[in-house]
């Protein structure tokens, strides 16, 4: 069963931007996309750690700010030469709305546990 | 009803088209082509290392038959188009097909001229152009020993090379005494002659052939003299013609070639023309680095955007012969008004040579070295006024003042030897991956490797490896750079397109100029925003999230993910006050650290991103703003202590530093801005290594640009002497302009100044009053808009808060 907490509405996040959300130990990223899809990774890129919710976004790539790695939000993987894997988290819109759930972090390469 | 759109010809002018039609409007034509060979396309360039055996038929393959399934393109292959009904606006074609068009480009290269002197019609008589050709000297080498070619131009070396290298005992008959002589004088073409003779190959020069011997297949040739040379096969390799029998046949306007306009449309409406078939201002191309320019603008048309326009191109070549290195390119032939620069070494077979016209290079011969040809390409085609550097042109770029890399003969270097010190890339690994991923460009290998994608100062080493590596097909990568991978436009062309259209947000000039990523990318969206903001001041809205994050936040990123930051300190003076309140903030923040940067002001480490709207408050109270350290922006004026103390200053060099970083500071600039003031030549300030600098004398300021202390230390030209303060202003301002209006993003005022030349910035801003005064009036109105403190509207304002704030913060 997946815990889901409500973290604010897609409206708090810029189009093309990233907020963070801290709890406890955690620290994500959220990130919303031109076309207001809304993805959460771990915000440590999988390089040296650089903040990834700093990074420019664009289409499901975001590009982090350290040394440009490049990193396909929705898998969490790197694009291109670069080799790493960022865990990704599971995340839904209900009513322009945004949940999260921290307990499924999908680090190994199964599929993201699914809805509800 | 799409419409339709048929191609005569399926080589790599033609299907050049078709990708660039593919990648900009997918949907729009339903496309047909005809190909009279039976194969899909391929890289008719590399038919060269095919025959000399560093290459198979398959890996020179661009497009096979299943690519042109794949996108729906009908393709009859091993059909030759026999008329066109222009009434009709139908093709027929030998497979009895009829085939209705709205559109027809016509692709139809070039044929090999054939002398028609008795005896060409012998079997063993070939050119050398295609698939076929290479099979059959291939195959006869296996049977047969004696072979000649007939012309001792870049095809027919190429190929005598080939056969010989595949055990044949090759002669070259050349008309004239030199060999290549559309491409080197005669010294060059005499050093060609002796490495190539040293390979095995026999030349006559000065032979004209009489007739090809033989009865049913060849047996030799006979020269006009007499004499008689034995072959079992005759390569012809004299020229070629362009391949305008149809199109002449139908009566489309033809001189040499297809007659076309600077769209590459011909005299009908609905037919374009691109390639060798195509002649343009007189000019039929033979090479591929304009047909692919030729190739961008027809799409442009094609796809009924048609902003593009083709002006011709200046064009370069390599001879493909592995161990000799010859580069030509432009016009060398010299005469009235030109002037010659000739550097031979013939102990060490290096021979150089420049035509200038008018201070830029015309034309360029390297034969033995060929590692600046690149470069002397780039001046040439960017028009470059070489007069400041033409001392020391012929030594080659690494001679430009540059202490730092470069230069060296990059392909002498062992397999470990480190090229990107930033990303630890070695040459081997990028020669390996360049030879098993086919990578053809400069970002291919940034993408592949990593190398040259982040400081960006090995780029050159890397294009050196991959120009040696490819061998011949690093010239048919595209003339001019694209921006980035989003887009097929080099800045140049964005630019104008931002100005001329009247283009105002990120989006639209995406849309117009088709970016391939809706996006885009994080290397062209900050450029794209930071045109916007040159071309329309006042007007544009800054997208922030276009912003590489230290721009966004106005900070410095830190490794740790906390931030730095440089309160401004102007002219690098401060007071006590301001100590104090830097005490102060330290104290309260618990900053971790505080340093003197080589800016001449104070930094201070390791702030968490939260914290940074209170401290800019706090420091704002005490009258501090925004050092702008971490933008591509005017960042420091470095002063020294001048007249007021010094007792050999000769001027007040601190108080107009402190003038110049009023009117420049808060200005957004390609790459980062810096300025010095020196009160004396003893220029303690460094003005000479700046982007801008100023050095004091007694008579009044003297004025010095694209200076740079960075990765390639550059040292200024000297731009002009003025006598006034008012009047440093305004060269200054005005410098900063032409720069803001005319480099490309990221590119520093030391690359701009070499790339366009120092006269011609001379011409604009020291020569040109009346251009000097209204640049610096649009750098004034564009200033009006910019300067307003980030720090400020962050502290006070309500607008930026999301960015400093958590979405969410629990236990
Ligand atoms: C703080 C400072 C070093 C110091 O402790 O003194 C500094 C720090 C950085 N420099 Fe610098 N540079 C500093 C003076 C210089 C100087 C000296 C000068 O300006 O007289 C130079 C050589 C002069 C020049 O620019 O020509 C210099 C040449 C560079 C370069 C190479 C630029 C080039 O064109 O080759 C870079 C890389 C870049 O900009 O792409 C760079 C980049 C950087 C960055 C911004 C790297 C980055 O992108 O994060 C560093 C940020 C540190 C941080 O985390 O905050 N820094 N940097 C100096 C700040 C001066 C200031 O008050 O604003
Ligand atoms: C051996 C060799 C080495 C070369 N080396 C270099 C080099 O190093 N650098 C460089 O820049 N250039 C080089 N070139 C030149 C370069 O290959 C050509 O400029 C380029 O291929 C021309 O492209 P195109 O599309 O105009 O013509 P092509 O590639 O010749 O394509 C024309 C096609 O149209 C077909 N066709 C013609 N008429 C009809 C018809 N009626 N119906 C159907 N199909 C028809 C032909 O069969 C042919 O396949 C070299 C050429 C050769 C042969
Ligand atoms: S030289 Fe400049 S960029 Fe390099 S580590 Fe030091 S501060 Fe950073
Ligand atoms: S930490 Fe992200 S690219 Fe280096």
């Amino acid at each position: 069963m997946t815990d889901w907490i409500e973290i604010g509405s897609v409206d708090d996040i810029p189009v093309l931007g990233a907020r963070i959300v801290r709890k406890g130990s955690a620290n994500i990223a959220v990130f919303r996309t031109s076309n207001d899809t809304i993805y959460a990774l771990e915000n440590k890129c999988a390089h040296k750690q650089g903040p990834l919710s700093e990074g420019i976004v664009h289409g499901c790539r975001v590009t982090c700010p350290l040394h440009n790695w490049v990193f396909d939000m929705q898998t969490g993987e790197a694009i291109g030469a670069d080799e790493g894997k960022v865990p990704t988290y599971p995340v839904e819109v209900r009513d322009g709305k945004i949940f999260l759930s921290l307990e499924s972090a999908s680090n190994a390469n199964e599929p993201m546990a699914a809805n509800g | 009803m799409k419409e339709r759109l048929v191609v005569i010809g399926n080589g790599m002018a033609g299907m050049k088209v078709v990708e660039e039609l593919l990648a900009q409007a997918p949907d729009m034509y339903d496309i047909t082509v005809f190909g009279d060979e039976p194969y899909g396309n391929y890289n008719r360039i590399l038919l060269s290392p095919v025959l000399a055996g560093e290459k198979t038929i398959d890996d020179i393959m661009l497009n096979d038959i299943a690519w042109y399934e794949e996108n729906n393109i009908t393709l009859h292959s091993g059909c030759k188009v026999d008329y066109i009904d222009r009434l009709a606006k139908t093709v027929s074609a030998c497979d009895g097909s009829k085939t209705p068009y709205d559109r027809l480009l016509l692709a139809t290269g070039s044929k090999p001229f054939i002398l028609p002197i008795p005896g060409h019609k012998l079997e063993g008589v070939i050119g050398f152009r295609d698939i076929y050709d290479v099979e059959n000297m291939l195959d006869t080498s296996k049977l047969y020993k004696k072979a000649v070619v007939i012309g001792g131009g870049l095809l027919g070396l190429e190929a005598a090379n080939g056969l010989a290298l595949n055990g044949m005992d090759v002669t070259v008959v050349h008309l004239l005494d030199t060999l290549m002589e559309r491409q080197l004088d005669f010294t060059a073409g005499a050093m060609l002659r002796q490495s190539l003779e040293e390979k095995g190959l026999k030349f006559i020069t000065e032979g004209s052939t009489e007739a090809i011997l033989g009865e049913d297949r060849v047996t030799g040739i006979k020269l006009k003299d007499g004499q008689e040379i034995e072959a079992d096969i005759v390569v012809m390799a004299i020229g070629i013609k362009p391949n305008i029998e149809l199109a002449k046949k139908v009566g489309i306007h033809c001189e040499r070639g297809v007659v076309v306009d600077d769209t590459m449309l011909t005299y009908d409406p609905n037919i374009y023309a691109v390639g060798e078939c195509a002649q343009h201002r007189g000019i039929a191309y033979g090479l591929v680095a304009p047909l692919f320019d030729q190739a961008r603008v027809c799409a442009n048309h094609l796809v009924h955007k048609a902003y593009l326009s083709y002006r011709g191109s200046v064009t370069s070549t390599k001879l493909k012969v592995t161990g000799v290195d010859l580069f030509s390119a432009g016009d060398f032939s010299g005469g009235e008004g030109r002037e010659e620069i000739v550097l031979k070494d013939a102990n060490s077979g290096v021979y150089k040579k420049l035509v200038l016209n008018d201070n830029k290079i015309e034309g360029a011969v390297l034969y033995g070295d060929t590692g600046d040809g690149a470069w002397y390409f780039q001046l040439m085609r960017d028009g470059t006024d070489v007069s400041d550097i033409r001392n020391t042109l012929l030594f080659g770029q690494a001679h430009l003042g540059d202490a730092g890399h470069g230069g060296s003969n990059v392909m002498a270097l062992p397999n470990e030897a480190e090229i990107c010190g930033c990303n630890g890339v070695c040459k081997g690994d990028i020669v390996d991956a360049i030879s098993a991923k086919k990578l053809f460009t400069l970002d291919d290998v940034r993408a592949h490797t990593k190398a040259s994608s982040s400081c960006g100062s090995c780029t050159g080493l890397v294009e050196q490896i991959l120009a040696n590596v490819l061998g011949g097909d690093y010239s048919a990568a595209p003339a001019e750079k694209p921006m980035c991978g989003c887009t097929h436009y080099p800045h140049d062309v964005v630019r104008t397109a931002i100005v001329d259209q009247s283009l105002k947000t990120i989006p639209e000039v995406m849309k117009y100029l088709d970016w391939e990523n809706a996006d885009g990318c994080a290397s062209c969206r900050p450029a794209l925003n930071y045109y916007l903001i040159c071309a329309w001041p006042g007007e544009y809205e800054d997208d922030s999230q276009s912003r590489f994050i230290n721009e966004r936040v106005h900070g410095n990123i830190q490794r740790d993910g906390t931030y730095s930051i440089i309160p401004r300190m102007w002219g690098g003076v401060t007071t006590a006050n301001e100590l104090r309140a830097i005490a102060d903030v330290t104290d309260k923040f618990n900053i971790r650290e505080v340093t003197i940067t080589g800016g001449q002001r104070i930094a201070l480490f390791g702030i968490e991103k939260k914290d940074l709207p209170a401290i800019w408050a706090d420091l704002g109270k005490a009258g501090f703003v925004s050092g702008h350290a971490y933008g591509k922006a005017l960042r420091t004026v470095k002063t020294c202590v001048g007249s007021t103390w010094c007792r050999f200053g000769t001027q007040d060099s601190t108080g107009l530093g402190i003038k110049l970083e009023e009117l420049t500071w808060a200005s957004w600039t390609p790459h980062k801005f810096k300025f010095a003031v020196s009160g004396c030549p003893r220029n303690c300030a460094e003005a000479t290594i700046k982007d801008f600098g100023v050095v004091c004398v007694d008579s009044g300021y003297e004025l010095h640009v694209g200076g740079n202390g960075g990765v390639k230390v550059r040292v200024t030209d000297l731009l002009c002497k003025v006598d006034t303060e008012e009047e440093v202003m305004e060269y200054s301002g005005a410098f900063m302009q032409l720069y803001r209006e005319e480099a490309w993003y990221l590119e520093r005022t030391a690359p701009w100044v070499e790339r366009v030349g120092l006269s011609s910035i001379k011409a604009r801003i020291v020569d040109d009053a009346e251009n000097r005064l209204a640049l610096f009036e649009r750098f004034k109105h564009g200033q009006k808009f910019a300067q307003i403190d980030p720090w400020k509207e962050r502290a006070e304002g309500d607008a930026h808060k999301q960015e400093f704030t958590p979405l969410m913060e629990t236990a």
